[in-house]
């Protein structure tokens, strides 16, 4: 089991390769994982819409989005995997250098849009709206709390990664290792790209 | 694999466009040039929050969505030259969970009473 656990091995990237099909087991068990996301997603974003006009008892979500302020999060997440994306193709031509401050980079971005999530919903409230204030409110807090709980999972893989490299056992061979880490963090991404649009700028009820 | 999933893996005509395996991602340049238009994107679902486009607004924000869930799915998740596999699996699950919930939505009367 430890020959399974180590990655320090060069040949690390070959040995996830399913036998015959030439793809890599673990990129097909991310994408496996990603697909059922889109399940748990699914049912959160449908729930909240189920429930968003029931807020009799508390604020009305058209009354309390700050619009201004959540495009500039989506755009810094949007950003975010920009950066990604550079850390990995910096890593498949073998700049570590550059991995690394794009690995940070991503990571930075991730907390600030983290920061602003915290700070939304802590003005949220302190405006009367609390996690059990409304159905609206419930619903709410659990989609966007569950995105972001996703996105703090994500910084934490990425500074797992940015300390290897510090250490010296990420390098080239273990792109793939950098492009599964991407391919959640992009996914986190795609999520926000609809959360975004369905529960923010398509027009919530007001009261 | 049908003979359709064989061209899509193995073509590599795109621009650094790989198999599988031992494949290129696209170069810096293009990747900051999605983003860029993801950004431009960003900036014009924004806007339909301050301009009345009326009628037009919901078609209209969800295509631009669809148009940037499809470009970072493709571009910097390399869908569109990775395994048609991986595909596979992420679209049926996206298309499962619409099902499902279009179905759960109907059932809740959100398209009738919201």
């Amino acid at each position: 089991m430890a020959d399974v656990m180590t990655t320090e091995a060069p040949a690390a990237a070959h040995q996830s390769e399913g036998a015959g099909t030439g793809i890599s087991n673990n990129k097909l068990l991310m994408w496996v994982f990603l697909g059922s996301e889109c399940l748990l997603f699914g049912g959160l974003i449908s729930t909240y819409l189920i429930y968003r006009s029931r807020f009799h008892t508390g604020p009305a979500p058209g009354d309390i989005f700050d619009i201004p302020f959540t495009s500039v999060s989506s755009f810094v997440l949007l950003m975010s995997s920009l950066t990604m994306v550079l850390a990995l193709s910096a890593l498949n031509r073998g700049d570590i250098r550059n991995n690394r401050l794009w690995l940070l980079t991503t990571a930075l971005l991730g907390s600030l849009f983290i920061g602003g999530q915290v700070y939304e919903f802590t003005t949220f409230v302190r405006e009367g709206l609390g996690y059990t204030t409304s159905p609206f409110s419930s619903a709410f807090f659990t989609l966007t709390g569950f995105h972001g709980i996703h996105v703090s999972v994500g910084i934490v893989m990425l500074m797992s990664l940015f300390i290897s490299s510090l250490r010296g056992s990420l390098r080239q061979e273990h792109s793939e290792t950098v492009e599964i880490v991407g391919l959640y963090w992009h996914f986190v991404d795609i999520v926000w790209i609809f959360i975004f649009t369905v529960i923010y700028l398509v027009p919530s009820p007001t009261s | 694999m049908s003979t359709t999933d064989i061209a899509q893996s193995g073509d590599t005509s795109h621009d650094g466009g790989h198999g599988d395996e031992g494949h290129e991602h696209p170069s810096d340049a293009k990747y900051i040039q999605i983003a860029a238009i993801l950004g431009v994107l960003t900036a014009l679902e924004v806007s339909t929050y301050f301009v009345n486009i009326g009628p037009a607004l919901i078609p209209t924000l969800m295509v631009m969505m669809g148009v940037k869930f499809f470009l970072v799915a493709a571009w910097f998740m390399h869908l569109r030259f990775d395994s048609s596999l991986f595909t596979k699996f992420f679209v049926g699950g996206l298309v499962l969970a619409t099902g499902v919930y279009m179905i759960a939505l109907t059932a809740f009367e959100f398209w009738t009473k919201g």
